[in-house]
């Protein structure tokens, strides 16, 4: 099955998108992305929707309930104007999630991190 | 612990060191798929952490361009130059199996229309910053798929690690001790009624020596009476 790419943002950050074929959604409040969210996660023809880190810091809600689902991917890219490092932080939650501690981002020795994965 | 009442009858034990066996046995099995899974989680981790620090870096250059773009041009002009795709981008899904968890495999198939450079508008009215930009976008659309993919990896692994790991915590801390409290209980009360049994049997062997060495006296006494 052939699904679409969606991407969320402000205009300034979605424009380049469109010449790529991405599926365009222009918002310009987090009210607004929300909803353009779910109902595009609801239609499930979106393999994955990038969204702009502005709005997606502020929408952790809303995104954390497609996170165990296969699909859609909810991707946050950075936002023009700099890296927030939400989209680093998110994937540390995610380390923290399964190895219940920070092993990855505190330091990057690889042994130590090969020691506690042996644990 | 909440104590668990069961018949202390060697059949229950019996049981109960079945159950006790299957139990460690899930308990070794989960404990590998849990290390490996960690093992693999952390791959993904580890390329993802790299691919996002390079897509970050080229977002903010492209971004830079479109910005130089939008500003030499008309903002009007830029819009409808991107409106019209050239390419239609469509996304294939595939599915992986990865340690009995079904990660998303993410396959792009662009169409394109005519020849296929990746610009959709005619060179006239537009900045040469426009082109440059969009070439850089066209350059990591690969990446960002890839980290989608990485990142929902990630994500589906980390929840089957989270169970994962409670399982082995419920099964080694909760139900394993839980299993061997309960046949030691069994076995001590067996064991009681065992020793309670041997006093009985000695007591008993005691009265009737008694009784026949009572008898025997008496007998001796009537023999030397007469006498």
């Amino acid at each position: 099955m052939n699904y679409k790419i969606g991407i969320i943002g402000n205009r300034d950050a979605v424009l380049g998108f469109m010449a790529l074929g991405f599926s365009v959604h222009e918002v310009s409040s987090v009210a607004e992305a929300t909803k353009e969210l779910h109902s595009m996660a609801r239609s499930q023809e979106y393999g994955v929707i990038f969204l702009t880190e502005d709005y997606a810091a502020r929408m952790e809600e809303e995104t954390a309930r497609y996170r165990d689902l296969p699909l859609p991917a909810i991707v946050s890219i950075p936002a023009p104007g700099g890296s927030s490092g939400y989209g680093m932080n998110n994937l540390r939650q995610a380390v923290e999630r399964a190895v219940g501690a920070d092993i990855l981002f505190k330091n990057n020795e690889t042994a130590q991190t090969e020691n506690e994965e042996r644990k | 612990m909440a104590e668990i009442r069961v018949n202390p009858t060697r059949m229950e034990m019996k049981s109960y060191q079945k159950r006790y066996q299957t139990a460690r046995r899930g308990h070794k099995l989960l404990k590998d798929k849990r290390d490996e899974l960690m093992r693999q989680f952390l791959d993904v981790v580890r390329e993802d952490k790299a691919l996002r620090e390079r897509v970050e870096a080229a977002l903010q250059q492209v971004y830079g361009g479109f910005t130089v773009a939008g500003a030499v041009s008309n903002p009007k002009m830029l819009q409808e130059a991107l409106i019209y795709p050239k390419k239609e981008g469509s996304l294939e899904v595939d599915y992986r199996n990865l340690m009995s968890v079904n990660v998303p495999v993410f396959h792009l198939h662009v169409h394109a229309e005519g020849n296929s450079d990746h610009y959709n508008y005619g060179m006239a009215f537009t900045s040469g910053e426009l082109d440059s930009a969009l070439r850089a976008l066209n350059g990591i659309l690969e990446d960002l798929l890839r980290m989608a993919e990485l990142e929902k990896t990630a994500q589906l692994l980390a929840e089957e690690i989270e169970r994962t790991r409670r399982r082995v915590n419920a099964l080694e801390y909760i139900l394993m001790p839980q299993y061997l409290q309960i046949i030691r209980s069994i076995r001590m009360k067996l064991d009681e009624n065992d020793r309670g049994n041997t006093t009985r049997l000695m007591k008993v062997k005691d009265m009737m020596l008694q009784a026949q060495m009572a008898q025997n006296a008496k007998a001796e006494e009537e023999d030397s009476d007469p006498a």
